[in-house]
């Protein structure tokens, strides 16, 4: 194919190529849009409330007879990211055993919900928290202290799972 | 002998042998719970039943044939239990007609009504019998909604074994196991039907040496070890082949580390030495010291002051300090837990490049560990390799009897300890470490010896190294690398878990600490370039592969052969015993 057959000047109409009443009509289309209601949110000051299938940061659930967690590992096994690491400890507790140590990565975490999955206990969820900022890797390493969540703020979710699990 | 088909498979069986070993000694499958080769036949958990039949025969005798030729098959009308029916010539076997299955789908359905389905918190789970059956031999749901059975849970057994009686499928296997092979008879079946558990006699405990083989033993999680006790899950564990170094038995082991840490030894089949057991003992206390107490680099002691070296400023310090001795000042200590490979390079080193005569080794004897099972008296596991390879004073020269007075006369000056720790064996050698002017050792651990040392050199412990070691049968069996060192690493593999194949060099969880340290051929090997000789392994394989070349005992002995046999006996490297046949282990299928 000949390049001088399809150049822009050959491909634009006569007003087009006039230039002018194009950026009019750009202006309108701006113009008409600055009256209509706005979708952006002021977001610091304003925050966005996910609905319960939001899979944020996952968290261990914190029930009244304390952590859910049996330390399974199942979560640990099923991660595509290999985020995961729990190490397990025997308990006078019914459940025999519990998390002594329980590591997310945060920076190999894909958010992909299948530790959730896999939990027998429904110990692990994915929370609606989306706020992940760190200022260094360690830091991203969040422990067991961190990764607890009282059931109370995760009722959404356990009510998503319970209903389309 | 007689013929039989197993599934459409004709197998030339000796007459004697049941059909499950029949099978199994042919790479044919049966699902089975309760049997197990090394004990003898219980016959109850139902698992194996098979459709027996034979050809059907006229009243001449001639075999019927239906319309293609083939003959006919007369099947039994009730299934047979393949552990413990003898083969028959003509024999027809069916382990996988509907009858067959549905029988093991029934005793599968049967044995889950009860069993708590805890695998999630068991540490069974991913090497479990029932769980893999679960999925080969079951229907994958369960009719029964009632409550299930009750029954004692967390029962303190001894000091190392913990039962659970709701996870027992009451296979009678560590019944057995304690009559015939501890020969501690203190369980036993109690109460009838559903409520069947294991109880210890009353007043007994079960504190056997052998008792934790009951804990593989187990087709499910109802024995756990109390050592291990959710220390990790099965998946998260490498294993690595190697040997026990406890004593001289040589029992053939499987390392599970994960992170770089050794979290259990388990036994590993090898009929010719241990069979498919090994003791408390050794499974208990031969892993701590490769974990924790380690030497790392090298380091310096001069009057008070403790200094760490670079590898190669410590070989130059121990050359500049053997180059000052008289051969007949140095006193060369071996050891009988180092590895034939590092035990050669040691000989090599002694008669060629400090041509001392003085050469010995350290016996470690303790009759009370000695019985007729596996437990031998030497402590050491390698003494046949060290007396074969020739650690051992030449006529005249100094022996380690002899130590102590000729240190305090003078005549040695110098010594030179490879992993050995001789202060820790007597007071004398103790002393004798402290009034010789120069005193090198390699150590793994900061043994009393260690403390002596003027130069310390960090080596590998037997999880760590790739060797070899010959046992009181005289049987060489290979050991290979089961912790990496900062040097080494492990071979890659279908062993190695998840998170050692996959895991990142920054990952806290897969990548444990790596020791600063060598395996004693590469220092000797450093040190004696040093002084003038131009050796030249590159790997420990060349070690042995010039020790196999040079000593008749080991002749044709490569590690691939002694990995193929499973460790070949001293002069039988062009014949090897053959592995008796058995092939159908696994790490998640155990017999």
């Amino acid at each position: 194919m000949n390049i001088t057959e399809n150049t822009e000047a050959q491909r634009l109409s006569f007003w087009e190529r006039l230039y002018l009443p194009e950026i009019v009509r750009g202006l309108s289309i701006t113009l008409r849009q600055m009256f209509k209601p706005k979708f952006t949110r002021q977001y610091p000051e304003e925050r966005w409330e996910p609905l319960g299938s939001y899979r944020g940061r996952p968290v261990l659930v914190l029930d009244e007879d304390g952590e859910r967690c049996v330390a399974c590992g199942l979560c640990s096994r099923v991660c595509p990211a290999l985020a995961i690491e729990v190490q397990a400890g025997e308990t006078e507790r019914e459940k025999e055993r519990y998390p002594v140590k329980f590591e997310i990565n945060m920076l190999r975490c894909i958010y992909c919900g299948f530790c959730e999955e896999v939990c027998p206990e429904e110990a692990i969820v994915m929370s609606k928290d989306y706020e992940l900022v760190f200022e260094e890797r360690e830091a991203a390493i969040l422990d067991k202290e961190q990764l607890l969540v009282p059931i109370a703020q995760l009722q959404d979710r356990l009510e998503f799972l319970r209903r389309y699990k | 002998m007689p013929v039989i088909t197993i599934d459409g498979q004709r197998l030339e069986v000796p007459a004697g042998k049941t059909i499950i070993e029949a099978a199994y000694e042919n790479g044919l499958q049966i699902p089975h719970f309760c049997w197990h080769p090394a004990l003898s036949v219980a016959g109850n958990c139902r698992m194996c039943l098979v459709e027996v039949g034979f050809p059907k025969r006229r009243s001449d005798g001639s075999p019927e044939l239906d319309e293609r030729g083939e003959p006919v098959i007369a099947y039994l009308p009730k299934l047979q239990i393949a552990c413990a029916t003898p083969v028959a010539d003509g024999m027809v076997v069916r382990t996988k007609s509907p009858r067959a299955v549905a029988a093991q789908e029934a005793v599968m359905e049967f044995l889950l009504i009860n069993h708590p389905l805890d695998c999630p918190i068991c540490d069974e789970a991913g090497q479990c019998k029932l769980q893999e059956y679960a999925f080969r031999y079951s229907r994958g749901f369960s009719r029964f909604d009632e409550e299930k059975v009750h029954k004692p849970k967390r029962v303190v057994w001894g000091p190392n074994v913990i039962f659970d009686g709701e996870r027992c499928i009451l296979c009678s296997r560590c019944i057995r196991f304690a009559n015939e092979v501890a020969r501690q008879p203190v369980l036993t079946f109690v109460e009838r039907n559903d409520h069947v558990t294991i109880e210890l006699a009353p007043g007994a405990e079960f504190d056997n040496p052998y008792s934790m083989n009951v804990i593989e033993l187990c087709p499910v999680g109802a024995l756990t070890s109390r050592d291990f006790r959710f220390r990790a899950r099965v998946w998260e564990m490498s294993f690595t082949d190697s040997i026990c170094p406890g004593c001289a038995r040589g029992c053939n082991i499987k390392i599970g580390v994960r992170n770089n840490e050794i979290l259990r030894l388990e036994p590993r089949r090898n009929l010719h030495v241990n069979g498919y057991w090994m003791c408390d003992e050794g499974r208990l206390t031969q892993y701590g010291f490769v974990n924790t107490n380690r030497v790392e680099g090298a380091l310096l002691r001069t009057g008070g002051t403790e200094q760490g070296l670079s590898w190669d400023a410590a070989y130059e310090e121990i050359a500049r300090a053997l180059r000052r001795y008289k051969p007949n000042e140095i006193m060369l200590i071996g050891s009988g837990r180092s590895t034939n490979e590092d035990l050669w390079a040691l000989a090599k080193f002694a008669r060629t490049v400090l041509k001392t005569p003085n050469l010995d080794f350290p016996r470690r004897e303790d009759p009370y560990f000695e019985d007729e099972l596996l437990r031998c008296r030497d402590r050491n596991p390698n003494t046949t390799g060290a007396l074969e390879i020739g650690i051992r004073p030449a006529p005249g020269a100094v022996t380690l009897a002899q130590l102590p007075e000729k240190v305090r006369y003078g005549q040695i000056r110098l010594i030179y300890v490879v992993e050995e720790d001789v202060a820790g064996l007597s007071p004398a050698l103790a002393r004798a470490l402290e009034e010789a002017e120069m005193v090198i050792v390699h150590a793994s651990n900061h043994t009393e010896t260690a403390r002596r040392a003027h130069i310390l050199l960090a080596t590998t412990t037997y999880a760590e190294l790739e060797g070899t070691y010959t046992n009181i049968q005289r049987r060489v069996q290979l050991l290979r690398p089961a912790v990496a060192t900062a040097e080494r690493e492990r071979y890659q593999g279908l062993q190695m878990s998840r998170w050692d194949k996959f895991g990142a060099w920054n990952d806290r969880w897969t990548h444990g600490p790596r020791r600063r340290c060598r395996q004693t051929w590469q220092h000797l090997q450093a040190i004696a370039r040093l002084l003038g000789s131009s050796w030249n392994w590159r790997k420990s394989e060349d070690v042995f592969r010039e020790l196999s070349a040079e000593l008749p005992a080991f002749a044709g002995m490569t590690y691939e052969l002694l990995e193929v046999y499973q460790g070949i006996v001293l002069g039988k490297g062009r014949n090897p015993d053959p592995v008796p046949p058995m092939r159908y282990e696994s790490h998640v299928l155990k017999p």
